[in-house]
């Protein structure tokens, strides 16, 4: 049953990821690609649909993974589906923070808590650098790693584009920008070189 | 319900502070603060303080843990649910709606040549992003090593994220307890 494992899928990563922004994607891509629900690709594209759209990032991809998972059931299937998935993510958190808000005192200063967390800020770190690692490689060898790629203009291309936005996100350039700009130098190339997409 | 004024109004509260905020969590923070401290006083400078450390120190996204502590210390049960409520359902509808539309226009060129860019453009941002975390993530040898070894677990060896993550827990509450011992002695 897609909607009972989506909701137990998503409970497991809200239930076990530790930190904001981005600390959940090494999780949901492992999760994601393991049951298949989406490409590694779909994926990329989805943190520019979550950066250029409100509310947090794990709630949007859930919403999204559901939504997509649901709709082979039509229209209330995909609402059923990201509701499922939202749940599933929400749930844990909520769950924990009733609980915790009863004595937050002590928890704040609980040894096994600080001993946690001093574990898992580097975890995330290491494991965050592990799925761009893996993302990296499927902007860059989309078709598999093969020395051919070096004659590809469409490599070169991706190398440019990933180099000068980088610079610009460390300029502290807006998200939303540098997903602009690099969608205008995709449709820009694309019919000007014919991309092979 | 203990306040159902209260109730309502953190529903509205959340729902703005989740439609108007782009990045998540921490982007989240000073719009809690002007609403529920500057113009609502329901808590005080120092309970926010507390709330982003419990929000990162606990399990999942810091938007909700957030948002249900302060329903939560503002109207209890009820106060949880709402705000939670509230901070999740403008995302909730937004993705619902674009995830229908995106999917109609994947088939199109001009999109398909757009996120062949917009791809690369994400990567800048996630490497953005990993860079700010290690910056905020507290350094030492053990630190480092933990970071490696969860690298090259995943990006080598495969191992999956969830043994990872528990596995560096444990290794974490070993390392303050023997260092808590070391220092008492």
């Amino acid at each position: 049953m897609i909607f009972l494992t989506v909701f137990l899928t998503m409970f497991k990563i809200g239930l076990f990821t530790v930190g904001g922004g981005y600390a959940m994607l090494p999780f949901i891509q492992a999760e994601v690609l393991a049951h298949g629900w989406l490409s590694e690709e779909a994926i990329i594209n989805f943190i520019a649909v979550s950066e250029s759209t409100p509310g947090p990032f794990a709630i949007n991809i859930a919403t999204y993974i559901g939504s997509h998972l649901g709709s082979e059931y039509g229209v209330w299937g995909s609402l059923f589906g990201s509701t499922c998935a939202t749940l599933g993510v929400v749930l844990p958190s909520f769950i924990i923070i009733l609980i915790v808000a009863q004595f937050y005192e002590k928890f704040k200063t609980n040894k096994y808590v600080k001993g946690v967390m001093s574990g898992l800020r580097p975890a995330v770190v290491g494991l965050i650098g592990a799925a761009i690692i893996s993302m990296l490689i499927t902007v860059f060898f989309p078709e598999g790693i093969a020395l051919s790629v070096f004659k590809d203009m469409s490599f070169y291309i991706t190398l440019g584009t990933a180099a000068v936005m980088t610079l610009l996100a460390f300029k502290k350039v807006h998200p939303i920008i540098i997903i602009g700009i690099s969608a205008v130098i995709g449709i820009v190339a694309g019919y000007t070189i014919g991309l092979p997409v | 319900m203990k306040n159902p004024s209260a109730v309502a109004k953190l529903f509205g509260i959340f729902f703005k502070i989740g439609a108007f905020t782009f990045g998540g969590g921490y982007a989240m923070i000073p719009l809690i603060q002007s609403e529920v401290v500057d113009k609502n006083k329901w808590i005080t400078e120092e309970d926010i303080l507390d709330i982003i450390a419990i929000a990162e120190s606990t399990p999942g996204p810091i938007a909700i843990n957030s948002a249900t502590f302060v329903g939560y210390k503002v109207a209890g049960f009820w106060g949880a649910v709402a705000a939670t409520f509230g901070v999740v359902l403008p995302s909730f509808i937004i993705i619902s709606v674009l995830s229908y539309i995106l999917d109609l226009f994947n088939s199109v060129k001009a999109v398909k040549y757009a996120f062949f860019g917009i791809r690369a453009g994400v990567l800048a941002l996630l490497i953005k992003a990993l860079w700010s975390m290690y910056s905020k993530c507290p350094k030492g040898l053990a630190a480092y090593l933990l970071m490696a070894a969860s690298f090259i677990a995943v990006a080598l060896f495969d191992i999956g994220v969830l043994w990872v993550i528990l596995g560096c827990a444990a290794v974490g509450i070993m390392i303050t307890l023997f260092t808590q011992r070391g220092a008492r002695a």
